[in-house]
């Protein structure tokens, strides 16, 4: 049997699990606990934890008293990295922020140079259509996950099974574009990888057509079940001024009932023309904000995207068609140098306002700053102060209903 | 509910209400203008803008720390404020020295006890770039091990060589 330890290991007299402890020690100490608290690790290899997060729970019995996460297992250091690279070298970094919704994740980087070189607006309109198209087709992968998931934390396992069902033939759609199954690098600065693929359009119109009643039967198994509604309704409560100041956003914010939308509201790309609503939590099956309301909320959103895909797919065929003479990389630069500045570009992501903060100095290819604000950091933020004297088993339905993705969170 | 106001009339207000030495830098004619403003005032201004019913920012969209490095010497944070009734946004600008004399980090007042979204995003840059946040509630490193030695974000950061005795760059 060959030593599979690595070679400089033995450079270190610590003990393995004493150095592990060091890395990331408890908050609580042994004697600020009551004599029937105890704490309990759960994670960072927990399943509903929905990646790698470690949450360290003082509990009493079943009640959660205080519940700390302890981030970082998946830092992969982008910020140090956007700062090394040009920026145009970065947008498959950004893939790999929010893994479920690459496309939004592209967007929201791409407006951000483009505005600051002053080129957008200037797009043709069938690049502009084609992004939202693919960025609607993620926001429903990234919901039916959530929405899967989020069955799948509190026991339902047959809504999983049929999200992930009919997200494989999303994955099969957006590798077709770009030709990676979630990773794409498919929206350019200035433009697209390509144009679609021949037949994409019939073909996404076909899955619209199969989608809508799969979605309906899919909605029947949940919204009203009586097991979930009793698992979600009333639990993790979260007001809307409490979400406000936490910093909350997307399906988190607007299921306390606040109509943000930064498609609406900023009014990006061609969502102007586009008609859709803006669901918010109405409190239908308990009090607004509660963990059923983000669910719905979600859901609804599954509707509106298929109703914006249905208008992009009519202006790609009709209005905008693809032609011989149209090259989606035509404005492209070949050097992506902005002017020296600083700008803050932000988008609605399936989670929430995923904003990145560029300083460039105007002299190089590579940025001085590039900050991301993720979605679901400031999201998670406010887990601690939903789960102060609850039960374990609601925690995790919390936790679902916030819907993090720790390739964000950690970045 | 009364309209947007524009970055001119915020700093109005921030003048009348905290005098001339508040506000020591700002730049209108950018896409996005912001103001630069003392440390000192940090907290009180913070207070203003989110109790104010003229200001009323009571989102706290982002918070990136930035270095400017060692030729400029200067640290520091960047406010992305937003007001959801009013529908303004403001970029706040707070700068101090970036040298670290005798392992004291520079310091700035935490604004956590105002937005809550402050708390993460200050750990977050202590974490990566090393400036302290004067009374916030829990400053401990958030997304590196809590025994990593130095913040990667500064601009004069050199890799260690080990990390618990594994060789970092190969």
């Amino acid at each position: 049997m060959p030593d599979v330890r690595h070679p400089n290991y033995e450079r270190t007299e610590l003990d393995y699990t004493e150095l592990l402890r060091r890395s990331s020690p408890n908050r609580t100490q042994l004697q600020d606990l009551n004599s029937e608290e105890m704490v309990l690790n759960m994670g960072p290899q927990h399943p509903s934890t929905h990646g790698v997060l470690r949450l360290e729970l003082v509990t009493d019995g079943e009640l959660v008293i205080e519940a700390i996460p302890h981030l970082g297992y998946l830092h992969r250091c982008f910020e140090k990295h956007a700062e090394s690279l040009p920026l145009p070298q970065t947008i498959p970094y950004t893939d790999r922020l929010d893994y479920m919704a690459s496309m939004n994740n592209n967007l929201a980087f791409v407006m951000g140079i483009e505005k600051m070189m002053g080129i957008e607006g200037k797009l043709p309109k069938r690049v502009e259509y084609i992004r939202v198209l693919v960025c609607e087709l993620n926001r429903i992968a990234s919901h039916l996950i959530a929405v899967g998931t989020f069955g799948l934390d509190i026991g339902a396992v047959t809504a999983f099974l049929w999200c992930f069902r009919d997200r494989e033939h999303l994955m099969k759609m957006l590798e077709w574009v770009s030709g990676s199954r979630m990773l794409y690098n498919y929206i350019w600065i200035g433009g697209l990888f390509y144009d679609l693929p021949i037949g994409f359009e019939e073909r996404c119109a076909e899955f619209v057509r199969y989608f809508k009643p799969k979605w309906r039967e899919l909605n029947d198994l949940l919204t009203t079940n009586r097991i979930f509604v009793d698992r979600t309704a009333n639990v993790g409560v979260l007001p809307r001024d409490v979400a406000i100041n936490y910093g909350c956003s997307g399906p988190v914010l607007r299921g306390s009932g606040l109509k943000l939308d930064l498609r609406r509201l900023d009014g990006y790309s061609v969502y102007p023309e586009i008609e859709f609503d803006v669901p918010i939590g109405r409190g239908e099956m308990g009090t607004t904000g509660d963990c059923w309301d983000r669910y719905k909320v979600r859901v609804d959103e599954v509707g509106e995207s298929l109703r914006i895909i249905e208008q992009c797919l009519e202006k790609l065929t009709k209005a905008y068609p693809r032609g011989e003479d149209f090259d989606p990389q035509a404005l492209c630069p070949p050097k992506a140098r902005p002017k020296a500045g600083e700008f803050y570009s932000r988008a609605e992501n399936p989670k929430g306002e995923l904003g990145f903060y560029f300083i460039t100095d105007g002299r190089r290819d590579i940025p001085v700053r590039c900050k991301v604000r993720a979605p679901s950091f400031s999201n998670l933020s406010v887990l601690p102060e939903l789960s102060r004297g609850i039960l374990i088993a609601d925690l995790v339905a919390i936790l679902g209903s916030i819907d993090i993705v720790l390739g964000e969170v950690d970045r | 509910m009364s309209a947007a106001l524009d970055i001119s009339a915020i700093a109005a207000l921030l003048e009348e209400q905290f005098g001339e030495a508040a506000i020591v830098a700002s730049e209108y004619a950018v896409r996005q203008p912001w103001l630069e403003i003392s440390p000192a005032y940090l907290l009180a201004i913070g207070q203003f803008l989110r109790d104010d019913p003229r200001l009323y920012f009571d989102y706290l969209a982002c918070l990136s720390g930035v270095d400017e490095g060692p030729k400029v010497g200067r640290i520091g944070v960047v406010y992305h404020f937003m007001s959801i009734p009013r529908l303004h946004r403001l970029v706040l600008k707070c700068f101090v020295s970036r040298e670290i004399k005798d392992g004291t980090l520079p310091v700035l007042p935490s604004l956590a006890g105002i937005w809550r979204t402050a708390d993460w995003h200050e750990r977050e840059v202590y974490d990566l770039l090393g400036i302290r946040f004067a009374d916030h509630p829990d400053l401990r490193r958030i997304l590196l091990p809590e025994d990593w030695e130095g913040h990667p974000l500064r601009k004069d950061y050199v890799n260690p060589d080990f990390y618990h005795g594994i060789q970092t760059e190969y």
